[in-house]
C-alpha cells in the first residue's frame, strides 16, 4: 500500500511542478492546488497506513489491544487542507482582480511593481 | 460500569493533572493578547476612529508581556506550557527560550512603533479595510512562531502571519501592489508548502513533532533516517521565507508597494522569522547535518549579502533601495548560521535584534521623507537638509547603523561575526560581511547625498516645508534610541544574545522543561 501511495505522490509533485514551472498564474495556482494535495498525502503515508482498525480504545483498558490506525496524520491533514484551501481561495480572488485590473495572466507581461527599462540613480550632483 | 473503569485509568500517565500556575499563562500572552485584541478589533472595524487607540494599547500590553516572560526565562530558563493537558509531546507544547523570546521581544516593539506610526499613514479607507485587525493577528502569528515548540504548530503560525501579511500588503488595491502581492503571495505559499512537506518527512522519520522530542531523539535515528536531506529542505523552505539568495526574488518585487509603515513592519520583522526557524531546525535539532550543509550555507550567506547589497547600488526608487538591503542583512544573519560557533551564532542573533530594529525605522525614515519632500525617486528627492536639519540626523544615524559603524548597533555584532569567522578558518566569509558593509555604506551613503545634501534643483519650496512631522520624528527617536544603546553599550544585549546562542547550542535545558526527569522514560 505504501508503495502505491509513493508512486502516487511522486506523480503530483512531478505534475504540481510542472505547472508551477508555467509563466501564466492560473497554472502556477492548479499547480499549488495538486502541491497541496501531493503534500497531504505525503504525511497520510508518513503516518504508516493501517487499514480497518480504528484507533479507539476499550472501555475497560488503558491503552488499545493492538495496532491501531495512526489518527495523528488524519488531524494534520485537516490542518493542511482548510488552511492551503483558505490560501487557495484568497490567491483566486487576488489572480482574478489583478487580471482584472493588469489585463494579463503572464508574469513576463507583469511588470507594473518593477517596470523595464527603469531610470538609474544619477551618478554625481 | 463506565464509572468504575474511569476511576481505575491513571491519568496522571496522559495528562498534567496539577492546574496550571496563574504566571505559567505568561507563555501564551504574546500571542493571545494580539489575538483578542485582534478578533475585537475585527467585529469593530467600520468604528474607524478608536482602532488605533485599542491596537496601541493592545501591543503596548503584548509588549509588557514579552518583558514579563522573557525576565522569567532569564531567571529560570525555559517556561514551558502544553495544551490541553496532555502530557508532551501529544500536547502542542509551547515553549519559551531566550532565543524565541528575546526576538519576540524586539518584533513587538517594532510593531508598536509602526503602528504608532500609522496613525499618520493609514488612513479611514486604509482602517475600514481592516488594517489594524491584520496587524495584531500578523503580531500573533509572529510571536507565535517564535514561542511554539511544537513543529507542525510552526507551521500553522507561519500561515497565520502570512495570509495577514497577505491582507496588509494589498491594502489599498492599487496596480503595483495587485501586482507586487500575486508574486509575494504564490512565492510565499510555495515557500511554506515545502516547509509542510518537510515536516511530513520528518514525523514520518520521528514519529512525533515536538522539537524537545525530535531533539532527544535525533541521535537514536540518526544511522537509519536521510536527516541531511531533512535539515536540506527546511534550509530551502526556511530560506525562501527569509529572502535568502537565490530564492529571494518575491522580496523586491512586493516590499516597495504596500503603504510605508506595511513595508517598515514586513522590512523588520517577517524575514527574521524565517531566520529565527532556520536557526530553531539546523542548530537545535540537526547539528551534525548543519555542519554538512554549512559550507553551502556559508555560499547562500555570501550571495545573500553581496548580491543583495548590489542589488541596492542600482536602484532609483528609495523603498527599494531599502528592499536589497533587507536581504543583504539576512545574508549576514545567515553567516553566523554557517559557521555555527558559539559566537558566530550570538552575532547573528545579536544582529537579528539590530536589523528588526534598523530595517523598521529605515522605512519609516522613507515614509517621513516621502512626506517632506514629496517623492521617493533619488532623481527628485533632493534639499532636505536645508528644510528640516533633524531628518538628516536621523538619516546619519541610521545609515551608519545599517553599514555597521559606530556609534549605532550594528557595529558590534559584525564585530563578532567577524572574529567567529577568522576563530572558525573561514576568512573569506568575514570578508564577504566586511565588503557588504563598505557597499552599504556606498549605497545609503549615495541616498544621504542625493536627497539630503543635493541641493533642490526648481529652487520651489516644498510643498510641507513649513510642517514638521513631528509623529514621524517620534517614531523614529523611539526606535533609535535602543539602537543607541546597544551600540554604545552592547555587554548586556551580547550577553543576552550569547545565552540564547547557548541555549540552542546545547539543548538539554530545553529538553528537560518540556520532559522533566521521570515524567516519561
Amino acid at each position: 500500500m505504501e508503495a502505491i501511495l509513493a508512486v502516487v505522490v511522486g506523480i503530483f509533485f512531478a505534475v504540481a511542478i510542472y505547472l508551477m514551472l508555467s509563466r501564466h498564474i492560473i497554472r502556477i495556482l492548479l499547480g499549488i492546488t495538486i502541491f497541496g494535495n501531493a503534500v497531504n498525502l505525503t504525511i497520510f503515508t508518513m503516518g504508516r497506513v493501517v487499514r480497518e482498525v480504528p484507533p479507539i480504545i476499550p472501555v475497560d483498558l488503558d491503552v488499545p489491544a493492538g495496532v491501531t490506525a495512526n489518527p495523528l496524520p488524519q488531524a494534520l491533514i485537516l490542518t493542511a487542507i482548510v488552511i492551503s484551501f483558505s490560501f487557495f481561495a484568497f490567491l483566486l480572488v487576488l489572480a482574478f482582480r489583478t487580471y482584472q485590473e493588469l489585463g494579463t495572466d503572464d508574469t513576463d507581461g507583469m511588470r507594473v511593481a518593477e517596470p523595464e527599462g527603469e531610470e538609474l540613480p544619477p551618478l554625481g550632483y | 460500569m463506565a464509572v468504575g473503569a474511569t476511576e481505575a485509568i491513571d491519568l496522571s500517565r496522559a495528562m498534567v493533572l496539577a492546574p496550571t500556575g496563574a504566571a505559567d499563562w505568561l507563555v501564551v500572552a504574546p500571542v493571545v493578547i494580539p489575538l483578542l485584541v485582534g478578533a475585537v478589533l475585527l467585529m469593530f472595524r467600520h468604528e474607524t476612529k478608536p482602532q488605533a487607540g485599542v491596537a496601541l494599547a493592545g501591543l503596548a500590553a503584548t509588549l509588557v508581556g514579552n518583558m514579563l516572560l522573557l525576565a522569567r526565562i532569564l531567571d529560570e530558563g525555559p517556561v514551558v506550557m502544553t495544551m490541553g493537558r496532555w502530557l508532551p509531546p501529544f500536547g502542542i507544547s509551547f515553549t519559551a527560550d531566550i532565543l524565541g523570546a528575546s526576538l519576540s521581544l524586539v518584533a513587538t516593539l517594532v510593531a508598536l512603533v509602526c503602528a504608532f506610526y500609522s496613525t499618520t499613514d493609514i488612513g479611514t479607507i486604509g482602517r475600514r479595510y481592516g488594517f489594524y485587525p491584520f496587524l495584531m493577528l500578523m503580531m500573533a502569528g509572529v510571536s507565535g512562531s517564535f514561542l511554539t515548540g511544537d513543529i507542525f504548530n510552526l507551521y500553522v503560525w507561519f500561515e497565520v502571519f502570512l495570509i495577514s501579511s497577505f491582507g496588509l500588503l494589498v491594502l489599498g488595491s492599487e496596480h503595483r501592489q495587485l501586482d507586487g502581492t500575486t508574486k509575494y503571495a504564490i512565492l510565499n505559499l510555495i515557500g511554506t508548502t515545502f516547509f509542510l512537506t518537510a515536516t511530513a518527512l520528518l514525523y514520518g522519520v520521528f514519529g512525533t513533532l515536538n522539537m524537545a522530542d525530535i531533539a532527544r531523539k535525533a541521535d537514536s535515528v540518526r544511522e537509519a533516517a536521510p536527516l541531511t536531506t531533512l535539515a536540506m529542505f527546511f534550509l530551502l523552505a526556511f530560506g525562501m521565507k527569509a529572502a535568502a539568495f537565490p530564492v529571494n526574488f518575491w522580496l523586491p518585487a512586493s516590499y516597495h508597494t504596500p503603504r510605508i509603515v506595511t513595508a517598515a513592519l514586513f522590512g523588520g520583522v517577517l524575514t527574521k522569522v524565517g531566520v529565527y526557524a532556520l536557526l530553531r531546525t539546523l542548530v537545535m535539532l540537526f547539528p551534525p547535518e548543519r555542519a554538512i550543509l554549512s559550507g553551502v550555507i556559508a555560499w547562500v550567506a555570501a550571495g545573500t549579502m553581496v548580491i543583495g547589497i548590489m542589488g541596492a547600488l542600482s536602484q532609483t526608487d528609495l523603498r527599494r533601495v531599502l528592499g536589497f538591503v533587507v536581504i543583504s542583512s539576512v545574508g549576514i544573519m545567515l553567516a553566523g548560521l554557517a559557521l555555527g560557533s558559539a559566537e558566530g551564532l550570538a552575532g547573528s542573533i545579536f544582529y537579528a535584534f539590530h536589523s528588526m530594529i534598523v530595517m523598521a525605522a529605515l522605512y519609516l525614515l522613507a515614509g517621513v521623507m516621502n512626506g517632506i519632500g514629496g517623492s521617493y525617486s533619488l532623481r527628485t528627492l533632493s534639499g532636505l537638509y536645508s528644510a528640516h536639519p533633524m531628518i538628516a540626523a536621523f538619516a546619519l544615524l541610521l545609515m551608519l547603523s545599517a553599514a555597521g559603524l559606530p556609534p549605532a548597533s550594528g557595529l558590534w555584532p559584525k564585530v563578532m561575526l567577524v572574529r567567529a569567522s577568522l576563530d572558525v578558518g573561514q576568512p573569506w566569509l568575514a570578508l564577504a560581511v566586511l565588503a557588504t558593509g563598505f557597499l552599504t555604506t556606498l549605497a545609503l551613503g549615495r541616498v544621504f547625498i542625493l536627497a539630503i545634501w543635493r541641493e533642490r534643483a526648481d529652487a520651489a519650496p516644498m510643498a510641507a516645508a513649513s510642517t514638521t512631522p513631528l509623529l514621524g520624528y517620534l517614531a523614529l527617536a523611539a526606535l533609535a534610541l535602543p539602537m543607541l544603546f546597544m551600540g554604545v553599550y552592547p555587554q548586556p544585549v551580547i550577553e543576552l544574545a550569547e545565552r540564547a546562542a547557548a541555549g540552542i547550542l546545547d539543548a538539554s535545558a530545553y529538553i528537560d522543561t518540556v520532559f522533566p526527569e521521570g515524567a516519561r522514560p
